[in-house]
């Protein structure tokens, strides 16, 4: 692995800024994260991702001194910060509903914690301006939160929060009240920023999309519980279980029985007369063991004729296009009324494109295309 | 055409309840005191004409006003003793109205409907019953004495004291509601996000909590002080001989002397004196109504 990679999970030496160690949280009955452990590690830029109602936001406002572990401890650059009042926290948040002063204008929102900390006012100034400068808000220093704009109001948010050069800054569904548009840049004005000031940032989010751009680092959580913790690529090329699959990104599950044919080869029997699928797994699986076969759609090819090459091939008909511009999903419809999902790109404009409904279509994948999974 | 008739409706009923009374008041003011009834001159005839009408009236109540010391003493008794109660009221309310704010949701219909359950029984009979409780032989001195506290009772009634008393529970739902509606519209992210900043749970308070229910407060004042002014029922109830209010001084010049005149005159300067923070109010309500849409 070259040198310049930054991937300190993978350094046995390195320590970790935040350590959650076996960390459960009830409310009454409902338990909102159960029995967690987790590292993370500094200048990270780690998402936590899941659906609302998965502990995510429990996890969030455990760090910033919100709520208490009902049991287990959390560390902060090796201290255990259980204790500890949110005021007395090297930590920052910026809040959904950015949760700004609105009686103060934006530079006193800024200033606010700087003035908690008895700061010299010269200094104060200086950084103040130096928030503003970093978030291109300038212009609008005397104006009060309501006379901005989300985005404007979003950035000032992010202003106040760093403003104090927390270890960590975590940051709760920072995008969700801003469109489409304006969503993508901010992220990558996020990760500008987060390079820029070397902050630890940990983000909670829904927005699978959002995590993968921005992340180092991926938690998908489900039910209180860590299902995976891993890069967006890994996430996305090798999930580990059905879940994560499903939750990232768009993906085809074909479920049946696994036999092994080679040391690292399993045949998938799918669907009675038909071939079994070949596929590529470092996994072991009993003979005959019910196993997933989970394969993004852009890794599937549509063809007129069987490619003479493939190493799976499936014989449908064209049930459905989805045209979205730049690409284009054909529902197929396979065996036994399975809908199987293929994405190609529309590199050729609409009128030569080859295929329409009815069309009897091969989808053909490599070995290694997909990933096998137990559950 | 449909748009006039709705402004004007309010606007008739303002004149039909406002403006007309207050201008025979005015012009009551104007006359002179008459052994007669009712009880002034001059009274407007056909026969004579306005010209002759008007010539009779003059400020002859008014420069006598301001010969008696007693009138202004009364209104400025008045103007203190409405500030303190508008005070006390504040400090007693602002905690109810944060408590009743930040209980949980099911218990806030309740609280609410405790507040303002008191106005379902005749405002009378609740200040005579403070009587009843702070006479020298009420309820409030025999359970003192009861429990050892006090070894004589303590005179309350017909004190300012009582009177405090009086307006402060009078009017306290005044104060608690117009709070309580800011309190409640605050979000409680923003009380976090301060203490995410480095503030204490009272430096929040104070710099977060206090500032965002500014208007609440504002209005609530307002709604206490300017009818505590004009207070009549408390004071002459629950005050004594000892307590000089206006409004009170004007019920003795209307009923007791016959003083039609005189007593219009003070009501006039009293309607000038609460003019100022009627108006004030008004800004206030208006500035919050903009700052909302």
């Amino acid at each position: 692995m070259p040198e310049n990679v930054f991937a300190p999970w993978t350094d046995p030496g390195a320590e970790p800024l935040i350590r959650f160690r076996n960390v459960t949280k009830r409310f009454g009955d409902f338990t909102a994260v159960r029995d967690l452990t987790l590292d993370i590690y500094e200048h990270e830029f780690f998402a936590l991702l899941g659906p609302s109602g998965c502990g995510k936001t429990t996890m969030m406002r455990m760090l910033a001194g919100f709520e208490t572990p009902s049991s287990g401890h959390i560390e902060l650059a090796g201290q255990n910060i259980v204790p500890v009042p949110p005021n007395k926290r090297a930590v920052n948040m910026m809040f959904q509903s950015y949760a700004l002063f609105p009686h103060l204008n934006v530079w006193d929102n800024i200033a606010f914690g700087l003035k908690r900390d008895g700061m010299p006012k010269d200094a104060l100034r200086e950084r103040v301006a130096e928030m503003l400068k970093l978030t291109h808000l300038e212009r609008f220093a005397r104006r009060k939160p309501h006379q901005i704009s989300g985005g404007q109001r979003q950035r000032v948010a992010l202003a106040r929060s760093l403003a104090k050069a927390p270890k960590l800054l975590l940051l709760d569904e920072p995008m969700g009240a801003l469109d489409k548009k304006l969503r993508q840049e901010t992220q990558f004005e996020l990760m500008d920023i987060q390079e820029k000031t070397g902050t630890t940032f940990v983000i909670v989010t829904h927005d699978q999309e959002e995590a993968m751009t921005v992340a180092s680092r991926v938690a998908v959580m489900d039910e209180g519980e860590l299902i995976q913790v891993a890069t967006p690529s890994a996430i996305y090329e090798a999930p580990n279980c059905v879940y994560v699959a499903d939750f990232i990104g768009d993906v085809n599950i074909i479920e049946g029985a696994a036999h092994r044919a080679s040391e690292k080869h399993y045949t998938l029997h799918w669907a009675d007369g038909q071939a079994p699928l070949v596929a590529a797994s470092e996994m072991t699986f009993s003979p005959a063991q019910k196993a997933f076969l989970a394969i993004r759609p852009e890794k599937v090819l549509v063809t007129a004729d069987r490619p003479a090459d493939a190493e799976n091939a499936i014989q449908g008909r064209i049930h459905d296009i989805a045209y979205l511009g730049n690409i284009s999903t054909y529902h197929v419809e396979v065996a036994g009324g399975r809908l199987l999902k293929a994405q190609t790109a529309n590199t050729r404009r609409i009128e030569n494109r080859g295929f329409t409904w009815e069309n009897r279509v091969w989808l053909s994948w490599d070995a290694t295309a997909g990933v096998l999974l137990e559950r | 055409m449909r748009r006039v008739l709705i402004i004007i409706v309010p606007y008739l009923w303002l004149l039909a309840l406002f403006l007309i009374p207050f201008a025979i008041v005015l012009k009551i003011s104007l006359s002179d005191v008459a052994m007669a009834r009712p009880p002034y001159l001059p009274q407007f005839s056909w026969e004579d004409g306005l010209g002759a009408f008007l010539s009779q009236l003059d400020f002859e109540n008014f420069t006598f006003l301001t010969t008696d010391d007693l009138y202004w003493k009364a209104y400025l008794s008045s103007l203190q003793i409405a500030a303190t109660s508008t005070l006390l009221t504040l400090l007693v309310g602002y905690p109810i109205a944060y408590a009743m704010a930040r209980a949980p949701d099911e218990w806030r219909a309740t609280l609410m409907m405790l507040v303002i359950l008191p106005f379902w029984t005749s405002f009378l009979i609740r200040v005579y019953s403070w009587m009843g409780i702070l006479s020298q032989e009420g309820y409030l001195n025999q359970l003192l004495l009861g429990l050892g506290v006090i070894s004589e009772p303590l005179i309350i009634l017909n004190t300012k004291v009582a009177v405090y008393i009086g307006i402060v529970y009078t009017y306290i739902p005044f104060m608690i509601l117009p709070i309580y509606a800011a309190l409640h519209r605050l979000d409680s992210s923003l009380i976090e996000a301060a203490e995410d900043l480095g503030c204490s749970r009272a430096k929040a308070f104070w710099l977060v909590t206090v500032p965002l229910s500014r208007n609440g407060i504002i209005a609530g004042c307002f709604l206490v002080f300017i009818p505590t002014l004009g207070e009549f029922v408390i004071p002459s109830l629950l005050g004594g001989s000892g307590t000089l209010m206006i409004g009170k001084v004007l019920w003795e010049e209307f009923f007791n002397n016959r003083g039609w005149p005189i007593a219009s005159a003070v009501a006039v300067v009293l309607v000038l004196i609460l003019i100022i923070p009627i108006v004030l109010f008004q800004q206030n309500q208006q500035k919050q109504n903009e700052a909302q849409s």
